[in-house]
């Protein structure tokens, strides 16, 4: 990946990495932290890649409903629609376990509860690493 | 794939913390502040919980 950093800084006085946006967009959704890594944020990516592996593994492991979209009355749309961008964004650990099979029913109980949320939890944590690369490119952050 | 069975504290504080890095390392800028509202985050989460906890309990009995 071509990396170059701009000689030129930005309003906040930070230097500009210049990674092309669409590869560092996709990196950063299909592999948590990857963004980070290819500005050379590497202590971060490491970090952002743990948080959001064990919560994914975590809601896994426990069992967690992986949520297709449905649409209905407004909260059902809201919740599985929701539910499943949330799910989405946690990038290449999603498409893993779908494409591995992993099928969970929607049961009744705590701890697929727990693990349902943790799963969802896991993309929304993706976004804000998502989100917060992008700065970084732009110059907005260190 | 193992199956885990956490308690509702243990999901909780596994949350609190993952949540916690992620928010330090995404809302400010040097890696001080960073950790320093890492820390001052989970100490929110930790104590929101607690005190939370306490307030349902006692609003039962």
């Amino acid at each position: 990946m071509a990396e170059t950093t701009n000689p030129k800084e930005s309003n906040t006085g930070l230097p500009l990495v210049t990674v092309p946006l669409a590869p560092l967009l996709a990196a950063a959704w299909l592999i948590p932290g990857g963004g980070h890594f290819l500005l050379n944020r590497k202590t971060r990516a490491v970090l952002l890649f743990g948080c959001v592996t064990v919560s994914f593994l975590a809601g896994l492991m426990m069992r967690g409903y992986l949520f297709s979209p449905q649409t209905g009355d407004l909260f059902t749309t809201l919740i599985y629609v929701g539910g499943f961008i949330g799910n989405l964004a946690s990038g290449v650990p999603y498409l893993a376990t779908k494409g591995l099979g992993y099928v969970q029913p929607d049961v009744a109980g705590h701890v697929h509860d727990y693990g349902t949320k943790l799963l969802v939890a896991a993309g929304l944590m993706n976004i804000l690493a998502i989100v917060d690369a992008y700065e970084i490119r732009q110059g907005k952050k260190l | 794939m193992p199956k885990m069975n956490l308690s509702h504290l243990e999901v909780s504080l596994l949350f609190a913390l993952v949540l916690s890095v992620v928010l330090g390392i995404t809302s400010k800028k040097t890696s001080q502040e960073q950790i320093n509202y890492g820390l001052k985050s989970f100490g929110y989460f930790v104590g929101a919980l607690v005190g939370l906890s306490w307030l349902m309990y006692l609003g039962h009995r």
